[in-house]
């Protein structure tokens, strides 16, 4: 009889012992009360975080629908130059893509655009800048607005030497990656160790070409802030 | 058991004695890879500062709690949550320094200095020498990235924080601001901390 007891107890207490509550409750506690601070933190700073994303966007606009000295200069000589943003949707099957965009003019002419787009790198998705003139015959410029690609090999994509080759090429043909040198008018020279990353932003460009080819006009474009 | 340190003996070891860099060769990625300028440098000095000493006492105020198999993940919540915390307001008050630092940040987590330092302190010790141990880690890893940065930058670029501090003749040894030079500079300066460890403690002793 006592026997009985002793097991059972020993029993229930080892039931409770293995259960998974008893084993996790102090790193679901923790978990919670972690996440609850962390969403406090990214309340009270995103919006800072977001001016800050969005005053570098903006310093970056000029130079790359113009390149890098005539943005300088225009800079320099106060050409009044006007930056609009907008968006631009594009309809895939059931799937409608938005592209954040800004409209650069000088008086009535339209210098040309700046698309923000975002795919897929080896590491996180990488975001970009394309510069365009107004057809969306001719990539201006490039900027990497955001990746985590691995430092001292796929970073290297945003290194202005390699991102400059973009600039002034035609988009007739979508850019391909190679590895050796070509004198071919679509290719792009891989970053060295780090062909997914090279890759990944070549895609990016050729999808967004794609898309907003022939779609940026007055009706098409929404201008003012929208998504 | 032996005795652990109190906490005062935590903070002093930290500096230099049990220097994290230069005598347990612990955390040498940001080591090397923000060692550059001494601005990133000590930017990153401040962030492993902040994380570290939150970590430390958190974990050392419920380390009562901790189940051995599950001490490892619960370390790297608390280290995950703080360096969120760091990285954001890094991103909304210092943007450009956190592009520059990028991926060095997020990677703060798995710091083996902090990791080490929860393990082998702070889960043991009460919260006041964890707090003694984590500053005086903090500074001694502070203490390591400086001086690998302030090498680093003056001779690679003849400035220290933007300050001219070699004459304009010098040519700037580029090698020294990019990844061999942390490496070059790493390795003279630990042999040197190592040669005067040497010899200090060969000397003979006085009194004896």
């Amino acid at each position: 009889m006592g026997k009985t007891v002793k097991n059972s107890s020993i029993l229930s207490r080892g039931c409770f012992q293995n259960s998974f509550l008893a084993q996790a409750w102090l790193v679901i506690v923790l978990a919670v009360s972690f996440g609850t601070a962390l969403a406090f933190v990214q309340i009270s700073l995103s919006e800072v975080i977001a001016a800050n994303k969005l005053d570098e966007t903006l310093t970056q606009v000029p130079a790359l629908v113009w390149g890098e000295n005539a943005a300088q200069y225009a800079a320099d000589i106060n050409i009044p130059l006007e930056i609009i943003p907008g968006t631009v949707s594009v309809k895939k099957g059931q799937k409608t893509t938005y592209y954040p965009l800004y409209r650069v003019s000088r008086g009535k002419v339209i210098s040309g655009w700046v698309v923000k787009a975002r795919g897929q790198g080896y590491a996180d998705n990488i975001e970009v800048l394309i510069g365009v003139d107004p057809d969306v015959e001719t990539i201006t410029g490039l900027f990497i607005l955001e990746q985590k690609e691995t430092p001292g090999l796929g970073n290297k994509i945003t290194f202005p030497a390699w991102r400059e080759q973009f600039a002034g090429r035609k988009t007739a043909k979508p850019f391909v990656v190679v590895k050796e040198k070509s004198t071919a008018s679509n290719t792009i020279d891989t970053v060295t160790g780090a062909t997914i990353s090279s890759r990944s932003v070549a895609d990016i460009v050729n999808q967004t070409v794609i898309d907003i080819k022939g779609r940026l006009t007055s009706q098409t474009v929404h201008t003012g802030e929208g998504q | 058991m032996s005795k652990l340190p109190t906490p005062s003996e935590r903070f002093i070891q930290g500096i230099l004695p049990e220097n994290p860099v230069y005598r347990q060769l612990l955390g040498l990625c940001p080591t090397l890879a923000v060692t550059n300028g001494l601005k990133p440098a000590l930017t990153m000095a401040v962030a492993v500062g902040l994380v570290l000493l939150c970590a430390n006492v958190i974990v050392s105020l419920i380390r009562d709690l901790l189940k051995p198999h599950l001490r490892i993940v619960i370390f790297t919540l608390t280290i995950a949550t703080f360096v969120t915390i760091v990285d954001q307001v890094l991103s909304a008050y210092m943007y450009q320094m956190s592009k520059t630092l990028g991926p060095y940040i997020p990677l703060i987590i798995v710091n083996c200095i902090i990791i080490c330092r929860c393990e082998v302190c702070a889960s043991r010790q009460g919260p006041l020498a964890a707090a003694g141990d984590a500053v005086g880690q903090s500074l001694g890893f502070g203490l390591a990235l400086a001086s690998i940065a302030a090498v680093r930058e003056i001779l690679g670029t003849g400035m220290l924080l933007g300050i001219p501090m070699l004459p304009a003749a010098w040519p700037p040894w580029v090698i020294m601001v990019l990844p061999p030079g942390a490496f070059l500079t790493f390795g003279l300066l630990l042999a040197g901390v190592n040669w005067i460890r040497a010899w200090r403690t060969n000397r003979p002793q006085r009194g004896n």
